[in-house]
């Protein structure tokens, strides 16, 4: 955590998502590969991963940072907290896609504005 | 620090028997001086009064639970604001305000100085830190003593000595300036949701009583000779019939002696004079109480008045708020420190119309008009507890004004008249009873009254001065312009420097901070550390290195450095 | 300090570290010429947080972004801009705080004061809902040692302390013998209460799996057991009643029990009203014994700025300045809906990484708004600002008050210098404050 977020090592233990066995066999996918992962509000590549505290089928976890919060839509309901969990997604296989590092996350998603 | 002439005002200082007497006060670089100062700045309060700055000795205006005070209560908040202006922050909160805030009203008032009475010693940095925020007000603050486990063991075991190096070390590690005890033994039971019942129920594995723990800080506070004395919130505040405690409570230092003040400070007595078996017969106990406080030569009170508004009550007594938020369901915050003390917070809506309320209400002030000597009987409202302290000027005018109390008791519930004995007093303060209760014997009880307090040669500064022509205004009729004039100060000076001018502030400045630092015999001191040192590894959740509140929290001290070293010579 | 074998190395001794709510106050550092070379008894990250000043590539100097790109400036100059932005700007957001001292904390307060701006804290977007509860139902809580010392019965619901706080089970609530827990862990029960079996809960006595968003629905449940009640359905959030039953019986019958919940509790579904329904099952079990609640705060000084907030203004997080008085509505006033409605026109971020940690749509707002960052690295936050300010790091570089997450306030203390020239995050505020009001 006390890694710089402009890090490899940064992306590496972030741009992750955490799936259940189950839910990666139906996805074809093994841990290591990467995949497209889309919400109401826009759709990221990660890396996919073995679950290491599950098993949690049909739950997937992306650690908090750049990647998760690209998908994490709008509102608070009214209590000033984002909806950074619970957010309903469609997971894809994304083996040809490459996973952006923040600095080039970033620069596509915003300073596109 | 400033030079100042004020002329022509009608003076009430007490402390010297100056009773209404139209006279010139001299502020030399912020002191009291015989002559008037060369090139002073010169005001004229012709027809008006002037005392010495108020002192206020029990309000909870910072610290851990007052913060939390803050936070529990947005809706508090709303009800009064307060705007940034050039000189001024803003700031928000009616019951529980913020600390620009609570400055500015305090100076508003004609007050000048202000003690803060619960301070958990695990959380005496934050203490200071609120303090450091508090403008226009010397302050201070005092450590919580009654769930203390070195105290509690060093008393058991008959180590008064121990206990005495171990109340210095405390008082020198907080920064602190009297030894607060709250609802003694009674916050260590609340440690497993329990509660010591009377003087004599012992406190749960540690088998001391409050009784025993009152005597033995009594002792300890005299020892070290500290300014104030024990500053007590007795034992089963707020219970039915809570006044036998009260009477009790008073005897249990009489053994020791002090030949310039009380050895025990009783505080919010109101709380502590119930009668009634079930809060269908709740009933004033307050003659009972105001019979002991007048025989006793060793105790004296403050009242905690009740001013019948939506408050906040916050105490170290968590066993008491437990139960009062039992009664009323409303939120309730529980902050039990360890090794220490048991603060909680939780609202109070004390209606005019509710019978108990009304009773409360009554009580505080049959204290006041029953206690024969204002010395004995000094006021406040136990901020936030009974009401919040913008609440004094009305208070005041209920003191000064049989028909304002005739009023008031036509329009609260019917029970204030029927079960206290109220409705029957004659008697009205003076503006030198006004003066004694809000300042002179404040800062009498704090043993600070060669500087505070009073009018005299050699006092600070710090001077009130109010719109009221004593000739021209009857205080009995015109209550409504005695809460008014109080509401406002004319002149609020602090150190000779005019800092609020007709109720507005004129200047900003910030005050200091008084503690007090007792030093006992060496070879003591060495020996209580190595037992504190023993107990932080094994029981504190803190280092003891990071314990004592360091020097850069305290900004402006005052340190009261007091040899105390035939203690354990 | 103190001198050892090495003449030139000094080993600090007590050291606060500055990484999480858990404020650790044994931690000792050893420093030789000015660079730390050994930290002991923090965790793993605790102990990477203090080496994290070594990294390679740390900005000494401040930038300004002129034509698109960073350009190196003075102290001087960057503050001049960044309060000559904060000026222009008619609401401008002053946002993060909890990774920096309750001294920073109050020059930031003056600031948003004087130019009438919105402050908030990462509270918003952690335990913000946990003080939305307690404002409504309060909080039976107390310090940590209180816990070591007579807890035999401790709850994580909705939090992973083994990962994000991985010192509170040795140093205040399992492990610790206490004074009244002498057996250390063998004397007490650990319950952990979570979506999934994580790694807190491969550890723990019981671990009580609860279906996602059903929080609400379990702790409804456990308080009617609780208070007598009959619970009617046969599974509640994926939990049996009969377990459910067992489980109330446990928590009447401990001496001193605690909850400690996390994002668990405040991110999902129900947000605050889980913690609300959280305080009240702690509330019911006073009746029966002892219990206490507590949030997991996780930045180490996120408490800090709560608390010198609310003393100074009278509210703990999301303040609006903008009518001169303080103003508080989590919901309106909180960082994401001002910038999620488009109203923030320039934003000062301090001690946070809100590029990274804020959903996509505020984000691209801060994106177009004139930025100014003040931090020790560069982070996401830093990549879309115009103006850079580096800071020292409080606890190590610079000495500053942090309150623990039991609200206990501590002083952390200065270990090394900082790289030269790089100054802390209260200079730095206090020169634009002074800057701000330069003239006036």
């Amino acid at each position: 955590m006390e890694i710089s977020k402009l890090s490899d090592e940064y992306t590496k233990a972030t741009a992750i998502c955490e799936l259940d066995s189950e839910d990666m066999t139906q996805l074809g996918i093994k841990d290591g590969d990467n995949v497209k992962v889309s919400s109401v509000a826009g759709s990221v590549i990660v890396k996919a991963r073995n679950a290491t505290q599950g098993p949690h089928k049909g739950m997937a976890f992306i650690p908090m940072g750049p990647w998760a919060n690209s998908i994490t839509g709008t509102g608070s309901d009214s209590t000033g907290m984002p909806p950074f969990k619970g957010i309903d997604v469609k997971i894809e296989e994304a083996k040809a896609e490459k996973v952006l590092s923040a600095r080039e996350l970033i620069k596509e998603v915003y300073r596109g504005i | 620090m400033a030079s100042l002439i004020i002329k022509n005002g009608t003076v009430y200082d007490p402390a010297n028997n100056v009773n209404g007497e139209k006279m010139d006060i001299y502020i030399k670089d912020g002191k009291i001086v015989e002559k008037a100062a060369r090139g002073a700045k010169k005001i004229d309060c012709n027809g008006k009064i002037i005392m010495p700055g108020g002192v206020e000795i029990h309000s909870h205006i910072a610290g851990g639970k007052v913060n939390s005070g803050r936070l529990l209560r947005p809706e508090d908040h709303k009800k009064l604001v307060m705007p940034k202006t050039k000189l001024t922050r803003s700031g928000s909160g009616f019951s529980t305000p913020s600390t620009f805030m609570t400055g500015y009203l305090y100076s508003k008032l004609g007050y000048t100085t202000a003690m803060t009475p619960a301070m958990p010693p695990l959380m005496a940095r934050h203490t200071h830190e609120e303090l450091n925020d508090i403008p226009m007000l010397d302050k201070g603050s005092y450590p919580l003593t009654d769930g203390n486990w070195f105290i509690m063991r060093y008393l058991k075991d008959g180590d008064i000595e121990k206990a005495a190096a171990y109340a210095a070390w405390l008082l020198r590690s907080t920064k602190g300036f009297a030894l607060k005890i709250t609802n003694p033994g009674g916050t260590e039971a609340w440690g497993w949701g329990k509660n010591c019942k009377s003087l004599d129920d012992p406190v749960p594995y540690f088998d001391i009583t409050p009784r025993e723990i009152i005597k033995g800080l009594a002792e300890v506070n005299e020892m070290l000779g500290l300014p104030h004395s024990i500053h007590l919130h007795a034992n089963n505040l707020g219970r039915l019939g809570n006044y036998e405690t009260t009477i009790d409570t008073i005897k249990v230092p009489s053994g020791t002696k002090n030949k310039d003040r009380q050895t025990l400070h009783l505080t919010h007595v109101q709380f502590h004079s119930y009668g009634g078996d079930s809060w269908k017969n709740f009933e004033s106990e307050a003659e009972t109480v105001a019979k002991a406080v007048n025989k006793t030569d060793n105790a004296i009170i403050d009242t905690g008045n009740v001013t019948l508004d939506n408050t906040t009550t916050m105490t170290a007594d968590g066993p008491m708020e437990y139960y009062l938020q039992s009664l009323t369901h409303f939120k309730w915050m529980n902050r039990d420190v360890e090794l220490e003390t048991a603060p909680g917070i939780t609202p109070f809506i004390y209606s005019p119309k509710m019978s108990t309320a009304a009773i409360q209400w009554a009580i505080g002030l049959e204290l006041g008009l029953l206690i024969k000597d204002p010395w004995k009987v000094l006021m406040t409202t136990d901020h936030p507890n009974g009401g919040p302290f913008t609440r004094y000027p009305r208070i005041i005018s209920w003191l000064m004004s049989r028909p304002a109390r005739d009023e008031m008791l036509e329009k609260v519930n019917a029970a204030a008249g029927k079960r206290s004995s109220l409705a029957s007093i004659d008697r009205e303060y003076d503006f030198n009873d006004i003066a004694t209760v809000t300042r002179a014997g404040q800062a009498r009880s704090l043993g600070l009254s060669e500087t505070k307090g009073h009018l005299g040669i050699g006092a600070h500064g710090d001077v009130a001065v109010y719109d009221i022509d004593p000739d021209n205004m009857d205080p009995s009729k015109d209550f409504k312009g005695i809460e008014k004039a109080f509401s406002a100060a004319a002149y609020t000076i602090k150190g000779g420097e005019v800092l609020v001018r007709d109720g507005e502030i004129v200047k900003v400045t910030y005050g200091n901070t008084y503690w007090t630092n007792p030093h006992v015999d060496k070879s003591l001191e060495k020996e209580v550390l190595s037992d504190i040192e023993y107990n932080f590894k094994r029981y504190y959740s803190v280092n003891l290195a990071n314990y004592p509140v360091q020097d850069k929290y305290v900004k402006n001290p005052i340190e009261l450095k007091i040899d105390a070293q035939k203690v354990g010579a | 300090m103190q001198e050892s074998l090495s003449k030139r190395c000094t080993v600090a001794s007590d050291v606060v570290c500055p990484f999480c709510g858990t404020l650790c106050d044994d931690i000792e550092v050893d420093v030789k010429d000015n660079k730390i070379t050994d930290v002991r008894h923090a965790c793993r990250i605790g102990t990477a947080k203090f080496f994290s000043v070594l990294e390679e590539g740390r900005p000494t100097k401040p930038l300004i972004r002129k034509n698109g790109v960073m350009v190196e400036t003075t102290v001087d100059t960057a503050v001049k801009k960044a309060a000559e932005i904060l000026k222009k700007s008619i609401r401008p957001l002053l946002y993060g705080w909890s990774s920096t001292s309750c001294e920073a904390h109050a020059h930031g307060i003056a600031i948003a004061e004087e130019v009438g701006g919105v402050i908030d804290g990462t509270t918003s977007v952690c335990h913000g809902p946990s003080v939305l509860a307690i404002q409504d139902v309060g909080c039976p809580s107390c310090t940590l040692a209180e816990v070591k010392n007579r807890a035999d019965l401790v709850i994580y619901w909705g939090c992973n302390p083994m990962h994000a706080h991985p010192r509170h089970l040795s140093r205040y609530t399992i492990y610790p013998r206490g004074y009244f827990r002498e057996r250390g862990h063998q004397d007490r029960e650990l319950i952990v209460i979570d979506v999934r079996k994580t790694d807190t809960a491969k550890i723990a006595n019981k671990f009580i799996k609860v279906d996602y968003g059903r929080d609400y629905e379990l702790l409804g449940a456990i308080r009617a057991a609780v208070n007598g009640n009959e619970i009617n359905a046969e599974v509640v959030g994926g939990v049996t009643k009969e377990e459910i039953q067992k489980l109330a019986e446990k928590l009447k019958n401990c001496q001193f029990g605690v909850i400690f919940f996390g994002m668990g509790l405040t991110m999902t579904s129900a947000k605050h009203r889980n913690i609300d329904n959280a305080i009240c099952l702690t509330k019911d079990l006073n009746r029966h014994t002892k219990f206490s609640i507590m949030p997991m705060r996780g930045h180490y000084n996120v408490t800090g700025f709560g608390e010198v907030l609310t003393w100074q203004t009278g509210y703990p997080y999301a303040v609006d300045f903008s009518t001169g008085y303080p103003r508080y509505n989590p919901g309106e006033t909180s960082a994401n809906d001002v910038l999620q409605r488009g109203e923030a026109d320039a934003a000062l971020i301090v001690a946070s990484d809100p590029v990274a940690h804020f959903p996509r749509k505020s984000v691209e707002y801060l994106a177009k708004m004139p930025l100014i960052y003040i931090g020790p690295h560069h982070t996401p936050t830093s990549l879309l600002a115009d103006v850079f300010i580096p800071s020292t790091f409080v606890g190590i570089e610079t000495g500053g008050t942090a309150y623990r997450m039991d609200t206990v306030p501590l002083y952390a203390k200065k270990v090394v210098d900082g790289p030269k020239g790089v100054l802390s995050d209260e200079e730095i505020l206090e020169r634009i404050y002074k800057e701000i009001v330069r003239g006036k």
